[in-house]
């Protein structure tokens, strides 16, 4: 039993990550289905919207990346906004880099182009009660990113037969994501001072500066106020 | 075209930054101050709520109310649900109000 139960732990971990993904894929393919299908309305065309699913890998800044896109902003704003979406993954990185000791250099680099919301969560659970292995990891990885490439493309297909958008409010869907998505961090320290002083700069910034500097305005002021209201850890 | 495949690669990149960055940073630094992991954890909301908020007052009164109802709706239910729920009141606002 203990002579084998290396190379049986490593293909178990490799099922149990595969069936831990199952359920989160029902929650992740309506959203990879409307990525490709607003990629295409947005004018990318579907190799290109399935391009970008398969590289970014990131659902709320691939959206960004869309709503900008169709803003005629310059390049690096488009840039920097998808880098400060995805900078919450800075914070899992640093977290899960604890959990990695079993992992190869390798392995390592390739696990973090993989680490969506989701993988981190399941990540750092799984290292809460057993040790996280490579196998459990890309286990997990594995249907869950491929299974957002297929149903951006399947989005794509299909999204390039909805003739005009705006009967279906297809053209405002983003900013509805987008506020869903905000009100989902709702848990996090400061939120609502955040969410107030960040939505009036952002006003403030977009009626005198214009376009694209709100979200950076904004942003930035939110960064500011979480970093001033925060205490040392020893007197919470 | 081309110029889009070029943005979504430099888009990527930065993703994989942001995603090897902590590790990066922790095999670095060690510990991260207590308020840049604030100013950190802040990012999202902020950035996230900037983008959005120019959108509730440049557009009509039907999409304000949209996004009023989105927000509302995600305290309770999931992000999809309140996506699609606030689009189908947009849907029906757009053709009361027009």
């Amino acid at each position: 039993m203990t002579a084998s139960k290396v190379g049986a732990a490593g293909k178990s971990d490799w099922l149990q990550g595969f069936t831990d993904a199952l359920p989160i894929l029902i929650a992740i393919i309506p959203f990879g289905a409307l990525f490709g299908a607003v990629a295409v309305k947005s004018g990318l065309d579907i190799p290109t919207a399935v391009f970008a699913s398969a590289s970014i890998y990131a659902g709320a800044s691939q959206f960004v990346m869309l709503d900008l896109l169709g803003q005629q902003v310059p390049v690096w704003s488009i840039i920097l906004a998808v880098f400060a979406v995805n900078f919450r993954h800075v914070l899992y990185s640093a977290s899960l880099s604890q959990h990695l000791e079993r992992f190869s250099p390798m392995q390592k680099a390739l696990s973090f182009f993989f680490l969506v919301d989701p993988q981190f969560a399941t990540g750092e659970a799984r290292a809460e009660k057993d040790k996280l292995t490579p196998a459990y990891y890309f286990g997990y990885a594995a249907p869950l990113y491929s299974t957002w490439i297929f149903v951006s493309w399947m989005g794509a297909l299909f999204g390039g037969l909805i003739e005009d958008p705006a009967v279906y409010g297809i053209d405002f869907i983003l900013p509805l994501y987008f506020m869903g998505l905000v009100m989902g961090f709702r848990q996090r320290r400061f939120f609502w001072p955040i969410l107030g002083v960040s939505a009036t700069v952002s006003m403030i910034a977009y009626f005198t500066l214009g376009n694209p500097w709100h979200i950076a305005a904004g942003g930035i002021a939110g960064m500011l106020l979480g970093a001033a209201m925060s205490k040392p850890p020893e007197a919470e | 075209m081309s110029n889009t495949v070029w943005i979504i690669l430099a888009c990527a990149a930065v993703t994989y930054l942001t995603r090897c960055g902590g590790h990066l940073i922790i095999s670095q630094f060690g510990e991260i101050h207590h308020r840049l992991r604030a100013a950190l954890a802040a990012v999202p909301t902020a950035v996230l709520t900037a983008l959005v908020a120019p959108s509730f007052l440049t557009h009509g009164l039907a999409e304000g109310l949209a996004i009023s109802a989105a927000a509302l709706i995600a305290l309770r239910f999931s992000i999809i649900i309140s996506t699609f729920a606030s689009l189908i009141i947009l849907v029906g606002l757009r053709t009361i109000i027009g």
